[in-house]
């Protein structure tokens, strides 16, 4: 199955930016299906991102999150072809993780 | 919970969850006093998630208030025709920034979204969120052991909590 998260990270001088889609349905718990039945709260709640053994940022996120979030940032201290490991864990004790190439 | 053997059993169950909220009611007090929410300690802020207002949401997370400030620049825009994708960012020149935080005032509850700022990352972040209806967005930046807000009001035409 392909990665749940699409990070593009540049290098532009000393600083880099990075973006992150991630494919998740983020539930809220109160939303009804076709049924009338809730689907029960189904959402990420931490996301971390990582470069060079140290967290460069970390989301703690609840239900108002937007299906398939997005999130943009950048920082300092790393340069073209470091690693950043971007992973990610739900509610229900789902998760992903993906290391990518700053470019 | 399957059926319990008999009434002292019981007592002791209600016991322990009294103990442990005095625990946890113990837990959050040094929290309080020392500059907020430690920036090492980057475990899931279950109890702020829960809390249903902006300032039950705020205290529960940073357990001290915010004062406004315009240091603090919260873009999102005046009308949101989805509330299910309302483009929000923040961005601020406050320095020594150790976390910034997003709240919705009517969602069901206030706290969207948490982002810990380590050191040597930028202190601006964009992010997408749902709203449940024409709100108040409040941004909270922490910057060293302080807490500084930006408000903007959000008028969104189909609320981002229905089918």
């Amino acid at each position: 199955m392909a990665s749940s998260i699409r990070v593009r990270a540049t290098a532009n001088g000393d600083i880099t930016e990075v973006q992150a889609l991630i494919q998740h349905p983020m539930d809220t718990g109160f939303v009804k299906d076709a049924k009338g039945e809730l689907i029960p709260a189904h959402y990420i709640q931490q996301l971390k991102f990582e470069c060079n053994g140290k967290d460069v940022f970390v989301a703690d996120w609840g239900t108002a999150v937007s299906k398939d979030p997005y999130v943009k940032f950048s920082f300092k201290g790393a340069k073209k072809g470091d690693d950043l490991k971007v992973s990610w864990t739900d509610n229900k004790g789902g998760s992903d993780t993906i290391t990518a190439k700053i470019s | 919970m399957t059926t319990l053997p008999g009434p002292t059993a019981t007592r002791r169950l209600i016991l322990q969850g009294a103990a442990s909220v005095a625990l946890l009611g113990l837990g959050n007090l040094p929290f309080g006093a020392a500059p907020a929410r430690a920036a090492a300690n980057d475990k899931y802020p279950e109890e702020a998630f829960k809390q249903k207002s902006e300032a039950d949401a705020i205290k529960a997370l940073y357990g001290q208030t915010a004062e406004p400030s315009d240091k603090v620049k919260l873009d999102a825009p005046e009308i949101a025709e989805n509330g299910g994708v309302v483009p929000i960012s923040v961005t601020t020149t406050l320095d020594k920034v150790t976390s910034i935080s997003f709240f919705v005032a009517e969602n069901p509850s206030a706290l969207a979204a948490s982002y810990t700022i380590p050191e040597g990352t930028i202190p601006a972040v964009a992010n997408r969120l749902k709203m449940a209806k024409t709100t108040n967005v409040v941004a909270i930046v922490e910057a060293d052991g302080k807490l500084y807000s930006a408000t903007k009001e959000v008028k969104v035409t189909v609320g981002g909590c229905g089918g």
